[in-house]
């Protein structure tokens, strides 16, 4: 599938674009951001130009100004601050809940689809009445049982997004499972894991790649509601969703304490969709 | 439509796995809420009480009885619309609720007669010009709204409604409203930001929904035999798109869920989110059970609502 053309008249470099893997502007400008938000949640808190929690401003809600570039909040807290260390919760939190949401519901997937049979059925009718529980409520009912904090939100958010992954996966790897080379392998005498790891694995990865995108933006608005509720990054650290929420008597004054955590989460978001919608189709659909 | 016992029993075999999660998802409630926060008892006595008062809280609540006798009991006890009685101020859950439940129906009532026909015309008329400027427009604007979270479409509509143009409130009273006015401006609010919410889930699924019955060849075949394009969509696609489109619409209502929780959390809207949300503040354990069972009751029928309409509608499934 990723060979070059055939034909001989005109001869073509392996490049990228050449291969089907160019991305368009819109895919690298998200691609850019979306690099622009890591590095911030990577080195963010070395370049604050104040302490995070310390108040600098005794005015609350102060302008845009040379001196604080986002303004300050409720407190007089300096805002680029807050929400370059922001990132770091926001990006952090949502990127460990999805990596142990997929590779959890991936694994699984892939198992149920190898085995088939009445694991398969079972796991898959469980996992559905999973999803029958929306996602805000079930972060609420287990805030409220256990109380917040970072472990107790990584754990709920990769939960809640688990299933939608395992069902995914599974939906591929079953198709890859009926292929011959499959086939093949297990009458070899492959066994399970073999088959998983160098069968079906390689065959799945881009649409998995491209899902594990989607699911973390799901993850960052639902991580965002939380803390919005106050029900997720507890003070005096706050993640984007806190920092609006912190700020949101700033509203009626449109002050920039609210408005630039509100962009910060909308420019991820964003940002993501545009890249994974704009994915070279080879690496997105490889599977069909 | 045809109506074989095949289709029923496919009707009957979905609702039976509404029953079953149903069942899971109560499972899962009630042990969230009850067997995690360790002692309720201690909790609600505070650090100062004394072991004794602890251990005759316990049995007075029936606490020392086994889990799962308890979980049978609070099951049972629902299905018979007994729900217990709030830890906090002591009144009886089904009596907290019943005004708002009333008042979160109200809103999303509304919400649905406004979200259904402006979202399905938009959907149906972007699916129509795909590709046209009205198409990038809508296109644009609800992948927008659906990577944001709700309380920024909320605090968006606040500013330009309220702040900027100084046309509405900015919170919601619900409870005074005496005239239309006082109506219509005390649910302004709340009522656009779910509006734009769930709309946009709304237009995105039905403009994907008619744009894969255009594809087919039967449709192709129409503008192929010459009708034009208005007709093709409204005569060919539309009728074999119903299916999908309801199904689109029962689903984007399930959003409802999600988005009534933020919404009136913003807004101050005495409906059952945020009721529910006060309940996990002061942690009352019964209330939050109610609440969460009537959200996941309301979405689990909406999600299963949208697949027997798929079923019903499409032969296909039927096999």
């Amino acid at each position: 599938m990723t060979m070059t053309p055939r034909t001989k008249s005109k001869f073509r470099l392996p490049t990228p674009h050449n291969l089907g893997y160019a991305f368009n502007w819109t895919g690298r400008i998200g691609l850019a951001l979306i690099l622009f938000w890591a590095l911030v949640a990577l080195f963010g808190r070395w370049v604050t130009p104040y302490p995070v929690g310390a108040i600098v401003d005794w005015d609350y809600f102060g302008g845009i100004s040379t001196e604080y570039w986002m303004g300050t909040d409720y407190l007089g807290r300096d805002i680029f601050s807050r929400v370059l260390m922001g990132a770091r919760y926001t990006v952090g939190i949502a990127l460990a809940a999805v990596t142990l949401a997929c590779t959890i519901g991936v694994v699984l997937g892939m198992i149920a689809a190898v085995i088939g049979g009445w694991f398969d059925t079972l796991l898959s009718r469980l996992l559905d009445a999973f999803n029958g529980i929306p996602s805000l409520l079930f972060g609420l009912v287990v805030v409220a049982a256990v109380g917040s904090s970072i472990p107790v939100l990584v754990l709920t958010l990769a939960a809640i997004y688990m299933p939608g992954a395992y069902r995914f996966a599974r939906a591929l790897a079953v198709n890859i499972n009926t292929m011959d080379f499959v086939t093949v392998a297990r009458a070899r005498g492959e066994a399970t894991p073999y088959l998983i790891r160098h069968e079906i694995l390689p065959n799945i990865l881009g649409p998995v790649l491209a899902d594990l995108g989607l699911r973390f933006v799901f993850i960052v608005l639902v991580l965002s509601g939380l803390s919005f509720l106050g029900l997720g990054v507890q003070p005096p650290n706050a993640d984007w969703g806190a920092l609006v929420r912190e700020n949101i008597e700033g509203l009626s004054l449109g002050a920039p304490a609210v408005i630039f955590p509100s962009i910060a989460i909308a420019s991820l978001t964003i940002s993501v969709n545009m890249f994974i919608d704009n994915l070279p189709t080879k690496i997105r659909d490889r599977a069909e | 439509m045809l109506r074989s016992p095949t289709t029923w029993f496919l009707v009957g075999q979905r609702l039976g796995i509404a029953f079953i999660t149903l069942i899971i998802v109560s499972f899962a409630v009630f042990f969230a809420t009850e067997l995690l926060p360790g002692d309720v008892a201690q909790i609600l006595l505070g650090q100062a009480a004394t072991p004794e008062a602890v251990a005759g809280l316990r049995e007075a609540m029936g606490l020392d009885e086994p889990a799962i006798q308890r979980f049978i009991g609070w099951l049972t006890g629902l299905a018979q619309g007994e729900m217990g009685r709030s830890y906090v101020n002591n009144i009886d859950v089904a009596d907290l609720l019943g005004g708002r439940l009333q008042n979160s129906l109200r809103l999303a009532g509304i919400v649905t007669v406004i979200c259904v026909p402006v979202a399905l015309s938009l959907g149906i008329l972007a699916a129509m010009f795909r590709g046209s400027w009205m198409d990038r427009v809508v296109s644009t604007a609800t992948i927008s709204v659906i990577s944001v979270p709700e309380f920024m479409v909320a605090t968006l509509s606040v500013l330009i409604f309220a702040v900027w143009l100084d046309w509405l409130p900015a919170l919601s009273y619900g409870v005074d409203v005496d005239s239309l006015g006082a109506m219509l401006r005390a649910y302004a609010m709340p009522v656009i930001t779910l509006s734009f919410v769930v709309s946009a889930q709304m237009i995105r699924m039905t403009r994907a929904a008619v744009i894969e019955t255009i594809e087919t060849p039967y449709v192709e075949m129409a503008l192929l035999k010459g009708a034009s394009r208005t007709r093709m969509v409204l005569v060919h696609a539309l009728p074999n798109a119903l299916g999908p489109i309801a199904n689109a619409v029962a689903l984007s209502l399930s959003y409802l869920v999600g988005g009534v929780i933020i919404v009136e959390t913003v807004f101050n809207y005495p409906g059952v989110a945020k009721l529910m949300v006060d309940a996990v503040a002061t942690r009352d354990l019964p209330l939050i059970q109610s609440c969460a069972m009537i959200f996941c009751v309301s979405y689990l029928s909406l999600t299963t609502l949208a697949d027997m309409i798929a079923i019903l509608s499409n032969p296909r499934l039927r096999q």
